[in-house]
């Protein structure tokens, strides 16, 4: 049974849902096969030195009641007023995402709870400030942005005595130092097909609004918060069926989990013939379940209407653009350039890696010194994951990639090399290289080491002159190995293949 | 010395100038407040010792040489729902009793910068909700011109206060009339500034978009210098306007030649007693005989604005009153969850007015009804506001009644839609966002006070005062009158 669908976004725009190569398909109890449809909203705190509307501290972990003021307490009389930092910070992750800033009115959401002081929220509802944007994974897929709009968090209560929550408890603590911090809501489209890929968006998003200083993005502090819009449908249909919204979902493991459990379980209902019912569900981190908090039916109606006190947010074109203008190079713009530079895929492992570690720009002025691109993406993404591998000077790495190409040092040499090098960078490589005795042997020396293994072992060695490829390829290692340990691995090991091949064609 | 009938501007050029002495100023006041508010009801609070020591403050400094502002030693009321820190603010509600405020209100900040001294806090109906001060929690206030009758409302306390000598001048605010229809009811000069003139920070919000505080007094001169002092942008209030106000004492004299003054029609008529009326039409005849052109104009959707404020207002009050929960402040009625100790302190803590507008409003915000009510009442207000400009291309102020009647008696009227219709000619003006004020002009056949509203555009203040000396200087000399009665 299909449920009727929602054809409009809360800005009136066409719900669309794209595909993808990585659908999430799960199967139900009778085999019936049913794939995901998700979008997530992300709460991010801002970061800035003030709360939303008021002066008052914005700081995580003091002193419970410390940092608030007449505003952020709702007191009788007192008035908000809009924080330019915290606009400014929204306007800068909308020109992240390539989204709209536009002229955006406050409204006051109405409900009753202890911990927001004046039982209601100042939210924006149908005039948000960054209206549309996209987010390209490090998958290769692409989310599209709904809004994001700017709100006021609440407090935190502590129920004390009964189940900790606040029906049965025998009181309640609030702490009001979180209420009135600044949070951007960012809602996605429901582009999301997979958990992958609902983990890929929030890593994206939390590296560009980190990059951007827009957010700190930590979600075991609370300052980035996630709640996903899960539906299912049958597998290759076009339907938009009824959703549920999972929140508590406190990491990128538990978003995941929640994601496959909660579509499991709509797939099975739907193959029961059980409907669906739009509900907020909460995700139980020791049970691995989903479990209900309210349904649709139970919600309050807010009341939204504009913030008579204060006035619509329209920004400046002219200092959009010149925040726009002030942007760092964001992770998929540094992950494209990694790409074209290594002439990797921009999707490729180490592409990702190394971006992820913003060790990207590190890896560009290597190959800028000079250095050949891909053996300094792969000593970026091996060799220099360690601590103290980001501090190497990109023109250290660039020399010891250098004397790698020309044939001075062999790969594990310089893998030694470069040790030493994020330890003591003040030498260049080319003297750790020598002090580590690590000369190139010319080529005659090596030949004469080679034929010397090759007198001390006649069997073995006419094994790998009659051998078929498999012996051949087992016998050059027994004396790829030997000739390292004659010349204390100094020896470039594609050399010594070339000329026991040499050897046995002349055999 | 007594308090009887001092200016505040004399006052303070004579506290200024070391000619009198700011706490015999005050004590003859406090010493009026004594004998007669026990009647009157004027204040929830008298704070006597802060105004000596305060008044004491003034003199040491006029003494010392030290500059003082221009209300220096003036005794003030302030009403009783703008903050004062250390001192009870109640709003006149049994669910703020006891709560003091950490802060100041910007005009209460204001006036004590300029160096005024505050006597007390006055009565109002329950959160500035009703027009007679009857809604009060603490009681209602009498009109001390004749104490059976009611002073009007909301801030009730404050007019009271001006119009028996409690004090020269006193704050009030203004949603729908609060200031003006007071004024007229008890003889004295009130001002509902433009939106935005005058910081509402720390004025406990009623109805956010329409709020806004004011200066009373007994003269149009010393409402100006009130103004003047409490004017001005406010970066606490994100609806103060940020330019700098212009200052209206200064250009009090100017006269009304060649300001064109337009009577409206649609408040001369239907619901206005004529005795009232007849003021109107004579006043005007006072501004045309000192050189203004007077004419009739039309400001059709004046008749709307009553139904209009009255969804837009409770929307607003539901929303601004959601935070008295008996959480933080204020009083709380203990019950087994939180939520019913919410209802229960909510019960119990707001009167049947404010109740009945908090229901009204939440009704009219609620999803399906948004668009019926809230939606269409701002609509009117839109059209509000395109009427009067019209009526301003033909005018620079406008002329009406402030109140359909003189004051009535405590208690004549129990049905609220018949007290709500007493603000048919402010709430206008506060729906428009613009400036208007009353002015005593005569009595009625009833021998009490009648006020003469006179309106402007936003900003309008300076030939809104211009034309209100006009009409002062022309008003038949106010009768005297002793406080007397029994309560």
């Amino acid at each position: 049974m299909s449920e009727p669908r929602v054809p409009t976004d809360s800005l009136g725009n066409p719900i669309t849902v794209p595909d993808s190569h990585d659908v999430l398909v799960v199967e139900a109890a009778d085999g019936s096969r049913w794939e995901l449809v998700c979008g997530l909203e992300v709460h991010a705190e801002l970061h800035t030195v003030t709360k939303m509307f008021s002066a008052a501290p914005n700081s995580f972990g003091d002193e419970p009641n410390t940092n608030v003021d007449p505003v952020t307490l709702g007191l009788p009389g007192t008035l908000p007023v809009v924080n330019e930092a915290a606009v400014e910070l929204a306007i800068r992750f909308g020109c992240a995402v390539g989204a709209e800033i536009r002229r955006s009115v406050f409204s006051r959401k109405n409900y009753f709870y202890p911990d927001m002081p004046k039982n209601f929220q100042i939210s924006q509802y149908d005039l948000p400030i960054v209206v549309g944007g996209e987010l390209e994974l490090t998958g290769g897929h692409v989310v599209g942005i709904e809004r994001a709009h700017l709100e006021e968090d609440t407090g935190k209560s502590t129920h004390v005595g009964g189940d900790g929550r606040i029906a049965g408890a025998e009181y309640s603590l609030v702490d009001y130092n979180r209420a009135g911090v600044p949070l951007l809501e960012i809602v996605s489209r429901p582009h999301v097909r997979s958990a992958e890929q609902a983990r890929q968006y929030v890593a994206e998003l939390r590296a560009i609004l980190v990059a951007c200083g827009v957010s700190d993005g930590k979600m075991e502090e609370g300052s980035l918060r996630v709640d996903a819009n899960i539906s299912v449908r049958p597998e290759g249909s076009d339907e938009l069926r009824t959703r549920c919204e999972i929140k508590n979902v406190n990491s990128l493991r538990s978003l995941v989990r929640a994601i496959e459990f909660e579509a499991s379980r709509q797939a099975d209902l739907h193959a029961a013939g059980e409907p669906v019912v739009q509900s907020t569900r909460g995700w139980d981190e020791a049970s691995g379940t989903t479990v209900l908090m309210r349904t649709k039916e139970d919600a309050d109606d807010y009341r939204y209407f504009p913030e008579p006190d204060l006035v619509p947010v329209d920004p400046d074109p002219a200092r959009v653009a010149e925040i726009a203008a002030s942007l760092p190079l964001l992770p998929s713009a540094r992950r494209h350039r990694l790409a074209e530079r290594t002439g990797a895929a921009v999707t490729d492992e180490s592409v990702v890696a190394v971006v992820d570690r913003a060790q990207d720009d590190q890896a560009v002025a290597a190959m800028d010194a000079g250095g050949d691109p891909a053996r300094v993406l792969v000593h970026v993404t091996q060799n220099l994951a360690g601590e103290g591998g980001a501090d190497l000077p990109p023109g250290r790495l660039a020399e010891l990639v250098a004397l790698e190409t020309a044939g001075e040092l062999t790969a594990t040499q310089a893998k030694q090399v470069l040790t030493e090098l994020v330890a003591d960078p003040s030498r260049t490589a080319a003297e750790v290289a020598k002090e580590k005795g690590f000369e190139a042997m010319d080529s005659g020396a090596l030949e004469s080491v080679v034929d010397g293994i090759i007198a001390d072992h006649p069997d073995e060695w006419s094994s790998f002159c009659g051998g078929d490829d498999k012996a051949r390829k087992k016998l050059s290692g027994f004396f790829t190995g030997k000739v390292m340990q004659a010349t204390k691995g100094q020896a470039d090991g594609r050399q010594v293949a070339q000329i026991l091949a040499r050897r046995a064609a002349d055999a | 010395m007594s308090a009887g009938g001092a200016r505040a501007l004399d006052l303070a050029r004579d506290i200024a100038a070391g000619e009198r002495s700011a706490v015999a100023v005050a004590q003859a006041h406090l010493d009026r407040i004594a004998e007669h508010d026990g009647l009157v009801h004027a204040f929830n609070v008298v704070t006597a010792d802060a105004a000596l020591a305060r008044a004491a403050e003034v003199d040491r400094a006029v003494a010392a040489g030290e500059p003082v502002g221009p209300l220096a030693g003036v005794p003030i009321a302030v009403k009783d729902n703008l903050a004062t820190r250390g001192v009870e603010t109640t709003c006149s509600s049994k669910i703020l009793q006891g709560w003091v405020p950490p802060y100041d209100a910007t005009v209460v900040q204001r006036i004590a910068a300029a160096g005024a001294v505050v006597v007390g806090k006055t009565n109002l109906d329950e959160f500035a909700m009703g027009s007679s001060t009857e809604n009060s929690a603490f009681g209602p206030t009498r009109n001390p011109v004749r104490t059976d009758r009611v002073p009007g409302g909301s801030s009730g306390g404050s007019a009271a206060a001006v119009a028996a000598d409690f004090a020269p001048i006193a704050l009030g605010s203004d949603t729908g009339g609060s200031i003006r229809q007071p004024a007229s009811f008890c003889g004295v000069v009130g001002v509902k500034p433009t939106y935005g003139l005058v910081s509402r920070y720390g004025l406990v919000a009623f109805a956010s978009s329409l709020d806004q505080v004011g200066p009373f007094a007994n003269s149009v001169a010393d409402a100006a210098l009130l103004l003047d002092a409490i004017a001005g942008p406010d970066p606490a209030d994100a609806t103060s306007i940020p330019q700098a106000a212009e200052a209206v004492l200064p250009r009090l004299d100017e006269g009304v030649a060649g300001l064109r003054v337009g009577i409206v029609s649609e408040l001369l008529g239907e619901g206005i007693a004529p005795d009232v009326a007849a003021r109107v039409r004579e006043a005007a005849e006072a501004l045309a005989a000192a050189g203004a052109e007077v004419v009739e104009v039309s400001v059709p959707a004046v008749t709307y604005g009553l139904s209009a404020y009255y969804l837009i207002a409770p929307a607003e009050a539901s929303s601004n009153l959601a935070r008295f929960d008996g959480v933080r402040y204020g009083l709380r009625v203990d019950a087994p969850t939180t939520n019913e100790m919410m209802v229960a302190t909510r019960t119990a803590g707001f009167g049947d007015e404010v109740q009945r507008r908090i229901m009204l409003g939440t009704y009219a915000l609620s999803a399906g009804y948004y668009d019926a009510f809230y939606g269409k009442a701002q609509k009117v207000r839109t059209l509000i506001g395109r009427d009067f400009a019209a009526a301003y291309e033909q005018a620079d102020v406008l002329l009406s009644p402030t109140a359909p009647t003189t004051a009535f008696e405590l208690g004549a009227i129990a049905d609220p839609l018949t007290m709500y219709l007493n603000d048919i000619c402010t709430i206008p003006t506060n729906l428009a966002g613009h400036a208007a004020m009353s002015v005593p002009f005569g009595t009625g056949d009833d021998g009490l006070p009648v006020g003469v509203q006179v309106l402007a555009p936003a900003l309008g203040e300076v030939p809104m005062f211009r034309a209100a000396a006009v009409v002062e200087a022309a008003a038949p000399a106010p009768a005297a009158f002793e406080i007397a009665g029994s309560k």
